[in-house]
């Protein structure tokens, strides 16, 4: 059988090096020029990689932590460790020290690769407290000049060693490779800890591989597609997409300047495969709707006149449907004026095929995207199943849905709602933790995503919250909290929000606003602010969120199973809701039964009726110091509908 | 951040500026009296003192914009004589301001290639038309712009206009044009001045990182005192147009005239 050869990265690496040496494999833009290296030079950057680590003692089995933005040489560490029987664990590029301890700990990690001295400092402190890491390699030296002690190197040293080492044993490597084998753990991912401590997932080649082949397959990738790779390593996403499927395809990845150029250089690149969680989406949307706000009049009637056009018929258009012969006139007149450069500047001209994934989608979000012409579907998955269960089909895609199961994923529905999966792209166990593995994967197979689910008439997995999150209203209603809050999350001027009701006989919901677009909106109305704080306390901003969650209650009330969670009294926060301050998870999902817990005295004054409450609250800023934040935090009513007069409103 | 900008492996030289009784007055306002003091290579100096002590006129001296009715400067080891701008530019010397001097209708990228006209051979017209080796010229120069932007991290605003850049970049732009000229010494005037604490940190870093990647001598004007000790090596206190003191940040700390300056004295 061919695949027997390539079913290790390795070696998939090596049979493109072979098949289309002179492909484009990975480029990075580096002072303001696009550098190229091809599949052939990549072959050889692996392969000096590779033998340098190996120079430097790593051993079959070890970890290689790695940890910054996405560079060319990041990704090849983590070919070269598998190369050699290692397994790669990349790390949130913005954890703090501590962070990285408890996996470096964990993991037992000998080697770690970091970006730049931002990281190198970070190891440096963890390594006083885990002595196990001998080795710090780094990839940009500027900065580390001084940095005398011998277990830091740079990645240039390391691959100069191994290209001494493969002069003199040049079959060295090749052997290496031959031992690999499918059932190998090809990468750990910790996750991110939404409950409890992180656990490192380990995903063997043979499961990413399926998946990778599994999704090429799906949407028809070739070795031509062009991907922006700026999410973060440690995701899982992009594993898969950026390096899974870049491997198994053979196709280019593309790593911006910095994390600030995104836009720019996704402009330049024009990806044809695209990947985004719907916060990227939320935001650009945001800053393409300040930009309109901003612009002459002309053209925001333009705008709005062909959004409208597009909201009618967009979609449709694209999934082939019929429309009306006027619509679609109209339509291609908008795409002339408005769609296309609205397409390029987004850098999406190219797009063929679009993903989002990792928290709800709002339906007004993904429907604009797709009217305008994208082809963004969505996708569900989990680090655990290699973020590979259900894919949208082209044409056939609906919004609140997150497609059918993918080709090889077998899905079963338990009693409690709770989504079970069993598929050739699963993760093999959680590191050292039997008796998590063992509670997650039952006797028959089946992954317990710990998503609450149902299949439609047509066969499409819907996913309505966290199962552990679906909870009930005193009344016996059911409530979603994700649900809620993602309503509230569509409005551009809300940036966060999150929602209580369990048990209660109302809903709350604390929220955040968006300090880019309110405070474009409070200059555009002369309201002077100072900061955050400032500015979410004033009543002006107070009213135009209220104005939002009452639009968000009247959507609320048109669903007979929703109508009893409309949010009755809701209060804007002192301050974001922050990583660092452990309120978020490093993908921003908001960490709920935490929230409510540090600001139980503000969810007392919710539910009993007080017009403001008194707050102070410790936040800790990047660089490891804390200081304190308070405020006193006025709270609202909001205008909720029963189900009948919504209706009418509607 | 590291405290102290003499750690490291940093080896401080000779003197490359030496300024011996500079008197400056403007009609009957001593701005500067009979001031004394050296800066060796790739050292950090600050100049600190109160409002109105002299500190600008200070670099304006050093940069020729005011000539010192008395006194030496010597740069470089050779005695100088009254020189304009200009000259103090050939020779080396480039400077931020306190009221960024950029050009606020255009490109961060345009604005930092200016600093390099002083490098520049082919003459106005060529360049215009941009003929054969002006091209290689301006490529050469683009590439060593595109150096200094990676360095002060402005990737993203390459072509986005100064005027609509916040105050903080705007100061880096500004220090990336001077640095652009590749000076042998450079001043700084104010730089960190009404920026927020973040913005401060991130000046800090770059003023650090130019003195230890590039060896570049660096003199500064700053009001933060917990910037100007932790960063210079050696301090230099103006006050009235008078040296008070001179030394490192701790001897300076420790100084009584200097306490009096900045805490006031019952007189």
């Amino acid at each position: 059988m061919s695949d027997r050869s390539l079913d290790t990265f390795p070696r998939l690496l090596l049979q493109h090096a072979a098949v289309r040496p002179e492909h484009p494999a990975i480029r990075e833009k580096d002072l303001g020029i696009w550098q190229t290296w091809n599949w052939s030079q990549v072959a050889a950057e692996v392969h000096a990689l590779a033998c340098g680590l190996a120079e430097l003692g790593f051993r079959r089995g070890d970890s290689l932590a790695i940890i910054g933005d996405n560079r060319p040489r990041l990704y090849w560490a983590m070919t070269a460790a598998q190369c050699l029987g290692g397994i790669p664990v990349p790390m949130y590029q913005d954890a703090v020290a501590q962070e990285l301890e408890y996996v470096l700990q964990d993991a037992g990690i000998r080697f770690a690769i970091a970006e730049d001295q931002e990281q190198v400092d970070k190891l440096i402190e963890c390594r006083g407290r885990s002595p196990g890491l001998e080795h710090i390699l780094y990839d940009d030296p500027r900065g580390l000049r001084h940095y005398q002690q011998a277990y830091i190197r740079s990645l240039d040293a390391v691959q100069e060693l191994g290209r001494g080492r493969s002069a003199k044993q040049p079959e060295f490597i090749t052997a290496e490779i031959e031992q690999g084998k499918a059932e190998d753990v090809a990468i750990m991912l910790y996750t991110s800890g939404t409950t409890g401590k992180p656990k490192g997932v380990c995903i063997t080649h043979a499961a990413l591989i399926n998946a990778a082949r599994g999704g090429c397959g799906f949407d028809k990738l070739g070795p031509d597609e062009e991907i922006l790779s700026y999410l973060p390593m440690a995701w899982v996403g992009d594993n898969l997409f950026s390096y899974a499927q870049s491997l198994l395809a053979g196709f280019t990845v593309n790593c911006p300047e910095s994390g600030e150029t995104v836009m720019t250089d996704m402009r330049e690149i024009g990806p044809t495969y695209y990947f985004a969680p719907p916060r990227v989406f939320e935001n650009l949307l945001t800053q393409v709707m300040i930009r309109i706000e901003d612009a002459g009049a002309v053209k925001r009637w333009m705008f709005h006149y062909f959004m409208e056009v597009a909201r009618r018929c967009g979609a449709e258009i694209l999934d082939g449907k019929h429309v009306a012969a006027g619509d679609r006139l109209l339509y291609t007149l908008g795409n002339v004026l408005v769609y296309g450069p609205l397409r390029n500047v987004l850098g999406m001209s190219r797009v063929r095929v679009a993903y989002t994934a990792g928290a709800a989608i709002g339906p007004d979000l993904f429907r604009f995207y797709r009217s305008i012409g994208i082809n963004l579907k969505q996708l569900y998955g989990s680090t655990e199943t290699c973020a590979y269960v259900c894919l949208q089909r082209d044409g056939q895609i609906k919004l609140d849905t997150v497609g059918v199961p993918a080709p090889g994923v077998e899905i079963k529905i338990a009693d409690s709602g709770e989504v079970l999966v069993k598929s050739g792209a699963m993760f093999k166990e959680y590191y050292k933790r039997p008796d998590a593995t063992a509670e997650s994967i039952d006797a028959a197979g089946y992954f317990h995503t710990g998503d609450a689910g149902f299949f439609d008439a047509d066969g499409q997995l819907k996913i309505i919250d966290r199962a552990k999150d679906v909870g009930k209203l005193a009344n016996g209603a059911i409530y979603a909290p994700n649900y809620i809050e993602n309503k509230l999350k569509f409005f551009s001027h809300i940036k966060e929000a999150v929602a209580f009701g369990h048990g209660r006989d109302m809903v709350c919901a604390f929220v955040n606003i968006d300090i880019g677009a309110v405070g474009n909106w409070a200059e555009r109305r002369n309201i002077p602010y100072s900061g955050y704080t400032d500015l979410a306390q004033k009543p002006e901003v107070y009213a135009l969120v209220r104005e939002c969650v009452e639009k968000a209650n009247a959507e609320l009330a048109l669903d007979p199973a929703l109508c009893a969670s409309q949010v009755h009294r809701f209060l804007i926060l002192h301050k974001e809701l922050d990583p660092d301050d452990d309120e978020l998870t490093r993908t921003r999902k908001v960490r709920r039964s935490f929230i409510a817990e540090k600001y139980g005295v503000l969810i007392d004054a919710l539910y009993s009726g007080k017009a403001s409450q008194f707050i102070e609250t410790q936040v800790k800023f990047e660089d490891g110091r804390t200081g304190k934040v308070s405020a006193e935090l006025r709270i609202e009513e909001v205008k909720t509908y029963p189900p009948a007069t919504a209706q009418k409103a509607a | 951040m590291t405290t102290a900008g003499a750690s490291g492996g940093k080896s401080i030289g000779g003197v490359v500026l030496d300024l011996a009784g500079i008197s400056l007055a403007f009609g009957g306002v001593r701005a500067l009296q009979n001031v004394s003091f050296d800066v060796r290579e790739h050292e950090i100096r600050a100049i600190i003192g109160p409002n109105g002590a002299g500190k600008s006129s200070m670099l304006n001296v050093i940069n020729g914009v005011y000539h010192p009715q008395e006194g030496t400067v010597t740069f470089n080891g050779v005695k100088r004589h009254d020189v304009n701008t200009h000259e103090a530019a050939e020779q080396g010397i480039a400077r931020t301001f306190q009221n960024i001097a950029l050009f606020k209708g255009m490109s961060v990228l345009d604005n930092i290639m200016t600093g390099r006209n002083l490098r520049m051979k082919s003459g106005l017209l060529a360049q215009a038309i941009r003929i054969g080796p002006a091209e290689r010229e301006e490529l050469q120069h683009r590439e060593a712009v595109e150096r200094i932007i990676d360095f002060l991290e402005i990737q993203a605003y390459r072509k986005t206009p100064v005027g609509r850049l916040p105050y903080g970049l705007q100061k880096r732009v500004d220090l990336a044009r001077a640095l652009a000229m590749e000076p042998k010494l450079l001043l700084l005037d104010e730089p960190m001045a009404g920026m927020n604490v973040e913005e401060k940190q991130d000046m800090c870093r770059f003023i650090l990182d130019v003195n230890d990647q590039f060896g570049t001598t660096i003199v500064l004007i700053e009001h933060d005192m917990g910037v100007v000790m932790d960063i210079s090596d050696r301090v230099v206190v103006l006050d009235y147009g008078k040296k008070i003191g001179d030394g490192t940040p701790d001897e300076v700390r420790g100084n009584q005239a200097v306490i009096d300056a900045y805490l006031g004295v019952s007189h």
